[in-house]
């Protein structure tokens, strides 16, 4: 019989114990009256022997080994009804507890979603991410890795027998049917790369090997959404054509919905069609991003062995391009995760953080109600010692009653997190990386039980250690309103401590909101108001006949210029405070160092109208105009950081820059990135805070600089093109001209689309998100720990003051005003208050420096905040405190002498 | 009337297995059993029997029935199971053993003396 069985028939073995035991009395008596006893005597010579009946059926009892479970259940029948007795405070102790476990169990599922599940593949620890890697030269763009040439790629793909390789790179364009023009992401992607990741697609076949080379038939595989919008779902649409570019697929695969690379792409072609020049360079690196599967028994390290053979391999074949070149292999997670997450890696951490603290505040306010419950029920587990029960049984009482407490509430927290985790999410600034996959699973349920337990463990300690063992008849014969002075020191430190926490919180939310305040009032350099920015993609015609461009440029910008409500429209293409850019090196004379020695600066190409359209000051100098063009004399236009950085005090207009990263024609007409010709410095203009508000100001390059699009050589003018923006300066709200300007810019094939549209003031405030769902984040966590401190005190001193009514009720016999009642109670909060404090500003110093390091813009040293925040918690701390005191001052010493 | 001794820690349950092993028997027997073969000379506390029977029960060397005695009452039965009587072989074999090595020790110290 399993103790299971033995419990489950508990009533049964009880019944069969009592007849065994009846049964042997019987026996024993009647043996005794067969030899002759009297069978009233006999009965009770037969008990005597047995001994007592009930100790025997107790250690009968004991020997069933189910004992611990019993009581369990006997406590928890207890601890229900003691609850239950007592609702008000059942509820209080569950709603702040079912908070705290609730907000820490949100915060838990984003990093959980986030950061801690696999990849969304099958088997994703196996995966890993490659990459060539150089020795000596680094720069703090890239470090030493590079992204893979692609014949070096075909090398090592033909030449491993540890990996499965494959590769993908970017290739986002315009699909033009079926359905209305759209500008869409897409991926050049290998044969191998759906196996390696091992991916099925949900309709149609993966890329064959025989697909993925130059002059194959063109076949492409769209995502599961562009399926949905341009095909309408419908399985007919494999073997269908597929406009892509303005060239002709025919659709074979469709992928699974939310495949996602590093990001979600739309049209997948084979990365082998590419014939671009490029793409055959053992020297160029086209953004090319190479991933593998260890094949089954392979390590990584040996794969790291047998890449370092054969990059040394090739650094023998070719020596010109491969000199000092290596491959590294890394695990494919970490890497993803970084890159998904980037910036937003520390905040869940903080946040976890910060919501730990509240609910810790929420464990010592639930702890220091049951302390207080605990010293009222003093006689009575006095008595229950008394009547033989054990001191481990007296805490392990105590304890059931805190984990079952924990419990629902952890139960009541979860329900809450289930609730809040969606809307969270969804106010997550800048969309939650992998938001999709954020959910509540086993994870977040173990790890939510965990929490419930150990807060109630946490907070059911201390009264749990207070079962009294000794000073048993003193308890027992004092009067009800003793109270130890352990458990008042006991209340004093939970007082301490509820303070302390607070003002960790309070200073952190207040250094959050001073920072804010202060990055909202800084100047972004330009002028954000009705100002429009949208990416413009060309029609696909039009790209591939470069010398069309410059007039279809103009033409669209006339178009949009004609748009009624519009003011003035230019073209740029790398935008102020939104993702990408374009540093370039420059040099001050012709005798340049190594590239990664120069200093570096923004780039930003753009047409004469730029600076006014954006609202940029001219220092000095000119901006560009129409003569600026191909042919004329090379300009750009620097911005005032710049001018001091390149030329210290001395006039920048007239100098000369020389930047071989600038797009460039050769003395013999050839295109290269390792351009001499030398570029005038005409005007200098304003600095703008290009990488956002907040982090402009630590950015690593701040110098900025403007060269005019009509300089862009005829070779990389569809590259360039691919890039383009335009900026539109409206005299109404912005997004109100959006569906005229589409309509206007769509051109006579209908395919000129925009995408990614933003208004300015979008991107600025975009640029402070994180700020500012920090700082809301931890003002609503703030403003909770103060109520929860508040209410710590007000219980604690309400609960001290009502023990010491006797007292107070001989001090105000003995001639004690009403007031000096107040100043005795409040010095005594006091006490607490300032101590709290002090602990609290150490930690609330830690606390700083952490946010300084994890979120841009923040300083640490805060004197006035760090004051301004202890004021607030003073003063609510005091008013919490005055309400007992005042009740304490009301006491009718008469009454108060006479209840003692 | 000789005086009586205490029980030896742990060897109840000996005891019992022992009585146990010579047939089916319920708990009052097991008591008369134990008091007659040790002629009164081992004190057999009633109250500690019942609580080493269902502890011998749980740990599985005892199996009980409930079974009608000759009377006609229902009556608990216990009968030793295979694991029981294992435990029977060596824990006499090792309270043997002990009992000649003190006898030995005993025997050893009187002709020391001699």
């Amino acid at each position: 019989m399993t103790w299971w069985h033995r419990l489950w028939r508990r009533r049964q073995l009880e019944e069969q114990l009592e007849m065994e035991l009846r049964f042997h009395l019987e026996q024993h008596a009647a043996d005794l009256i067969a030899r002759g006893c009297h069978p009233e005597e006999a009965r009770r010579q037969a008990r005597l022997a047995l001994g007592g009946a009930e100790q025997v059926k107790e250690e009968c009892r004991d020997a069933r080994g189910t004992r611990w479970l019993e009581d369990l259940w006997q406590d928890f029948r207890y601890a229900l009804r003691t609850l239950r007795q007592r609702p008000g405070f059942a509820v209080v102790a569950l709603l702040t507890l079912a908070l705290g476990i609730g907000a820490t169990t949100v915060m838990f599922t984003v990093i959980n979603g986030v950061l801690l599940k696999p990849l969304n593949y099958p088997d994703p620890d196996r995966l890993v991410t490659l990459n060539e890697q150089t020795k000596g030269i680094t720069d703090y763009r890239w470090g030493d890795l590079w992204a893979y040439s692609y014949p070096n790629y075909l090398d090592c793909k033909r030449q491993t027998s540890s990996l499965d390789m494959a590769a993908w790179r970017y290739g986002g364009g315009t699909v033009s049917a079926p359905g209305e023009a759209e500008h869409v992401d897409g991926v050049e992607m290998s044969s191998e790369l759906f196996p390696v990741l091992g991916v099925t697609l949900s309709r149609g076949r993966a890329f064959l090997p025989e697909d993925d080379r130059p002059g194959a038939a063109p076949v492409a595989i769209i995502s599961y959404g562009l399926w949905q919008r341009h095909y309408g779902g419908s399985p007919a649409a494999i073997g269908r054509p597929l406009v892509f570019e303005g060239k002709s697929y025919t659709v074979v695969g469709i992928a699974p919905p939310g495949f996602r690379l590093s990001w979600e792409p739309d049209v997948m072609t084979p990365i082998g069609q590419d014939t671009q020049a490029i793409m055959q360079s053992r020297d160029a690196h086209p953004g090319i991003d190479v991933w593998a599967r260890l094949r089954p028994g392979a390590t990584l390290e040996e794969a790291q062995t047998e890449l370092a053979v054969i990059g040394r391999r090739l650094a023998a074949q070719y020596p010109k391009t491969n000199a000092g070149r290596g491959f590294v292999a890394r695990p494919l997670r970490q890497e993803l995760v970084t890159e998904l997450v980037g910036d937003a890696r520390g905040m869940p951490w903080l946040l976890l953080g910060a919501v730990s603290l509240v609910l810790l505040i929420a464990c010592v306010n639930v702890a220091s109600l049951l302390l207080a419950r605990a010293v009222s029920r003093e006689r009575e587990l006095a008595m229950r010692v008394a009547l033989g029960a054990s001191r481990g049984r007296l805490v392990r009482q105590c304890l059931t009653e805190s984990a079952m407490l924990g419990l629902a509430g952890g139960v009541l927290g979860l329900w809450l997190a289930a609730m809040g985790i969606r809307p969270f999410v969804a106010f997550w600034p800048g969309s939650l990386p992998r938001a999709e996959e954020t959910q509540l699973d086993w994870h977040v349920l173990l790890f939510a039980l965990a929490v419930s337990l150990l807060s109630g463990f946490l907070f059911g300690l201390a009264p749990a250690l207070r079962a009294p063992t000794r000073n048993l008849e003193q308890i027992l014969r004092a009067g009800a309103r003793t109270v130890a002075g352990s458990s008042r020191r006991l209340h004093s430190s939970f007082v301490v401590s509820e303070i302390a926490l607070a003002v960790v919180l309070l200073v952190s939310a207040g250094i959050l909101g001073k920072t804010l305040l202060r990055l909202s009032s800084l100047d972004p350099g330009i002028d954000t108001r009705n100002l429009l920015i949208t990416r413009t993609a060309l029609a696909p015609s039009v790209l591939a006949n470069p010398a069309r461009i410059p007039a279809t440029w103009q033409d669209l910008l006339d178009r949009a210029r004609r748009v009624p409500g519009v003011q003035s429209a230019a073209m740029v293409d790398t935008v102020p405070l939104r993702e990408g850019n374009n540093q370039i090196g420059y040099w001050t004379t012709p005798a340049m160092p190594e590239k990664h020695q120069m200093p570096l600066a923004l780039s930003s190409s753009v047409t004469p109208d730029y600076l006014k359209v954006m609202g940029i000051p001219l220092r000095e100098g000119r901006f560009f105009d129409e003569h600026d063009r191909t042919g004329s004399k090379l300009v750009i236009v620097i911005d005032e950081v710049m001018a001091q950085h390149a030329f210290g005090g001395q006039d920048p207009i007239g100098k000369q820059l020389w930047m071989p990263d600038m797009p460039c024609i050769g003395p013999k007409g050839e295109t290269f990135y390792d351009c001499t010709n030398p570029y005038e410095v005409v005007g200098v203009v304003g600095h703008v805070r290009y990488w956002g508000l907040a982090g402009d100001d630590q950015a690593h390059v701040r110098d900025q600089f403007y060269y005019p699009f009509a300089q862009v050589p005829e070779p990389f003018l569809s590259r360039w093109s691919e890039l383009m923006s335009i900026a539109v300066r409206t005299k109404i709200p912005p997004l109100n001209l959006l569906e005229p300007l589409r309509r206007e810019v769509r051109g006579a094939t209908g395919d000129q689309v925009l995408y990614e549209v933003y208004t300015m003031e979008q991107l600025a405030s975009r640029s402070l998100a994180q700020q500012r769902f920090l700082l809301l984040l931890f003002g609503i966590f703030a403003g909770l720990a103060l109520l929860l401190a508040c209410i710590g005190i007000y219980g604690v001193l309400a609960y001290i003051t009502s023990r010491r009514v006797p007292e107070i009720g001989v001090r105000m016999a003995f001639g004690a005003s009403p007031r000096d009642v107040i100043r005795l109670v409040l010095r005594q909060s006091l006490v607490m208050i300032f101590a709290g404090v002090g602990v609290g500003m150490t930690a609330a110093l830690v606390a700083a420096r952490l946010l300084e390091h994890l979120v841009t813009g923040v300083r640490s040293v805060e004197p006035l905040t760090f004051a301004m925040m202890i004021c607030v918690l003073v003063a609510a701390a005091l008013i919490a405190s005055f309400l007992p005191a005042r009740r304490a001052s009301r006491v009718d010493p008469m009454s108060a002498l006479r209840e003692e | 009337m000789t005086a009586k001794s205490d029980l030896p820690q742990g060897t109840l349950d000996l005891l019992i297995l022992k009585v146990v092993a010579l047939g089916p028997v319920h708990g009052y027997a097991i008591a008369q059993r134990l008091q007659q073969v040790s002629r009164y000379v081992v004190q057999v506390p009633q109250g500690s029997l019942y609580p080493a029977l269902h502890r011998l029960e749980n740990r599985g060397l005892l199996a009980a029935d409930w079974k009608e005695t000759e009377t006609g009452r229902e009556a608990k039965v216990y009968r030793l199971t295979r694991k029981g009587r294992a435990q029977l072989e060596t824990e006499a074999a090792s309270w043997q053993r002990l009992t000649e090595a003190v006898g030995l020790i005993l025997k050893m110290a009187a002709g020391g003396a001699e």
